[in-house]
């Protein structure tokens, strides 16, 4: 596995930090500034802490991507689980919307956080959320 | 990992000093209200100037500190929001719900806690 790739399988909430940890790492190395290093951690925080919460178990993939076409280097945090699935994902996203009492902004704040937001839910199946940071 | 609750005249004084996981989280905020209720406190003040992340369960658990502080007769502020964790906070939506006090330092938190607490009489 290549150093611009990392996994981490994410079963507690002690994993939440260490994938922040690798997150913010990456994203230092990557040239991203304080604030959008800020962004990162804190979506990855959200969507692994989803993982914990609503399904137990899961894997955060982080890794470094580029676009041929915008000439330009990014991140992509990509979350899978295969717990219940989601529903209606366009409730999920409504800000505040919550099933488990807390702020509900997990995948709404994951999603504002980041430039690119993409997530594919099938109830029974699992979830795969992929978002993406790019370099400016 | 135990943080201290320091007692400075009424006020109880909390520096979260590392990352802390969920369960560190919740807690810190079982002692802190207990400490509360045990010293009589009038005021908390919680220093979050080491923290580079406050994701939402974070903003929560700060103003369920802050709101059952509240009911227990002590106002609570937080200090040290680094400017990267405050635009990160605004964005996530945060200020929809995070009613909290905040000051930009220990010495402004311990002020700003003198004054609501003399206009309380």
């Amino acid at each position: 596995m290549s150093e611009t790739e990392k996994r981490i399988s994410i079963k507690s909430s002690a994993d939440i930090i260490t994938a922040r940890g690798v997150g913010r790492e990456m994203a230092k190395q990557l040239g991203f500034n304080i604030v959008d290093q800020t962004k990162i951690t804190t979506a990855i925080s959200e969507l692994t802490r989803n993982i914990v919460t609503y399904t137990g178990k899961g894997r955060v993939i982080i890794k470094k991507i580029h676009s041929d076409a915008d000439k330009k280097d990014g991140m992509a945090i990509i979350c899978t689980d295969k717990g219940p699935g989601i529903e209606s994902i366009e409730l999920v996203l409504k800000a505040g919307y919550s099933t488990s009492n807390s702020l509900g902004l997990g995948l709404s704040g994951a999603k504002m956080l980041m430039d690119d937001f993409d997530i594919k839910s099938k109830p029974g199946q699992g979830t795969r959320v992929t978002i993406k940071k790019w370099l400016r | 990992m135990d943080i201290p609750i320091l007692k400075i005249e009424n006020f109880l004084v909390v520096t979260i000093q590392a990352e802390m996981s969920d369960d560190e989280i919740l807690k810190l905020q079982k002692d802190i209200l207990s400490r509360i209720k045990e010293v009589s406190a009038s005021g908390l003040i919680i220093d979050i100037t080491a923290l580079d992340v406050v994701d939402s369960f974070m903003g929560r658990t700060l103003s369920n500190i802050a709101n059952t502080a509240d009911l227990l007769g002590a106002k609570t502020v937080v200090v040290g929001v680094r400017p990267a964790v405050a635009l990160t906070l605004v964005e996530l939506g945060i200020r929809i719900k995070w009613n909290l006090n905040t000051a930009l330092n220990l010495e402004k938190g311990i002020d700003m806690l003198k004054k609501r607490i003399e206009i309380r009489g």
